[in-house]
């Protein structure tokens, strides 16, 4: 048995009949080169540099609104860019687009499939994406006039070979960004449903995406069931960045609003950030008391807090400095599966199991 | 699951690993988002926008209900 190269030694090129165990030496030599490098940039914690930093007071966050008429439970929401129109899908098949203002459903689409995972609005606020158990995502263009049918002009965009996890829009209403549980993410041309790009590299199912803030790139962040959360570079569709520290699926990721950092929510009971620059994990928010998944993260507008809807029925509000938890809020009666905060941070909205979805502010 | 497919499987994730060992790391912030910190200077960059951002925080600074559309004006009456 030979003894595993030296680190000068993988440098080289390694020779075209390479076997298995070759590989294999190298992908462990280059997993503790990266780990040596990473631990030589951690000098110090969040949390101690931020000790400086002034406390939170006590937050009063309330249930603002009660979003009532799903059927069964709400798996997804999204916000529209008027930040009072919200798109919502279900387990029961149904996808609505609520004013939250006033409560009012303006559209409702019946899809063919059950478990509407994901659901999106369009920047243009003309149009909603959604998909599930039908491997697909479609876009239904919304219509001004009510009477109209909207599945009549539904187009199909996206497809996978396992059920959509999430979509989003990029920047316009022209491309959607969609993950699977084929562990692929992908980029699509909407007018054609033209595949742009493909993106692999997770082991397993991949439940959650997040573009990065359009200043920052383009870039996005996604999670899966084999405990990575994976940065990739859009254009040509490479990994750049992977993160492996959390214990279980991650089931929600979202940047930092600086675009240098994102956050995720797991099933092992954790959130956590990750600093792109660091390229490391550098502050984890949990307690013990805290033993049930996250389902769905999100930061208030200025970073300072982070959101998270929790399978054990409430939302946890933590300081993302501090690392401390300021809030605990009640009020759904069953999972909360999904978490946004609003386009102008005034408000967040969460979809539980409950078949509701409540305004928070 | 055969040979093969264990060979190429072990392949893309060694190729994978060099790109990400390849990543330049220096301690100096520049705007390429490639090029990396250490923890200290990237942790006090996250402090420094939460900083600039929290006025304009409405959950964070709390706003008056006359100027967030949901909270009601007028208390709610249960009939």
């Amino acid at each position: 048995m030979r003894s595993p190269p030296t680190p000068e030694m993988a440098t080289q090129e390694v020779p075209l009949n390479e076997t298995l165990a070759h590989l294999k030496t190298e992908s462990e030599t280059l997993k503790s080169k990266l780990e040596e490098e990473r631990a030589k940039l951690h000098d110090v914690e969040l949390h101690q540099v931020a000790e400086k930093v002034e406390g939170l007071g006590q937050f009063v966050m309330k249930t603002r609104r009660t979003l009532k008429g799903h059927g069964n439970k709400v798996l997804c929401m999204d916000w529209c860019k008027d930040k009072r129109r919200i798109v919502s899908s279900s387990q029961d098949g149904k996808v609505i687009v609520w004013d939250a203002f006033t409560t009012n459903k303006e559209h409702a689409v019946t899809m063919p499939c059950t478990w509407v995972m994901a659901c999106a609005y369009a920047p243009s606020g003309c149009a909603v994406a959604c998909g599930g158990l039908d491997n697909k995502c479609s876009v239904y263009p919304l219509s001004l006039d009510k009477n109209e049918n909207l599945a009549a002009k539904k187009k199909s965009v996206a497809m996978h070979t396992n059920y959509l996890s999430a979509c989003s829009f990029t920047n316009s209403d022209m491309q959607i960004l969609t993950s699977s549980g084929d562990g692929t993410c992908a980029l699509w041309d909407v007018e054609s449903g033209q595949l742009l790009q493909s993106f692999h590299g997770h082991a397993a199912d991949v439940l959650c995406l997040d573009l990065a803030p359009s200043e920052t790139g383009n870039t996005f962040v996604s999670g899966g069931c084999d405990k990575k959360a994976n940065v990739w570079d859009m254009r040509s569709g490479q990994c750049i960045q992977s993160f492996e520290t959390h214990e279980s699926d991650i089931n929600s990721v979202r940047y930092y609003p600086s675009g240098d950092a994102f956050a995720s929510g797991s099933d092992d009971a954790t959130c956590r950030l990750y600093d792109l620059r660091a390229d490391r994990e550098v502050a984890i928010y949990s307690k013990d008391s805290i033993i049930f998944g996250v389902s769905s993260v999100d930061f208030s507008l200025s970073g300072r807090l982070l959101f998270g809807g929790y399978n054990d029925y409430t939302i946890n509000v933590w300081d993302v400095l501090k690392g401390t938890r300021v809030s605990i809020l009640f009020g759904h009666e069953n999972r909360v599966s999904t978490l946004r905060v609003s386009p102008d941070g005034t408000a967040f909205c969460t979809g539980s199991w409950d078949h509701t979805l409540r305004i928070w502010a | 699951m055969s040979t093969t497919n264990n060979i190429a499987q072990a392949r893309k994730l060694v190729e994978q690993l060099r790109i990400e060992a390849g990543i330049e790391r220096i301690k100096v912030k520049q705007p390429f988002s490639a090029v990396l910190a250490n923890v200290s200077k990237a942790a006090a960059d996250l402090m420094s926008y939460c900083e600039q951002h929290a006025r304009s925080d409405p959950l964070l600074v709390g706003v008056p209900t006359s100027e967030n559309p949901f909270k009601d004006k007028k208390p709610c009456i249960i009939l």
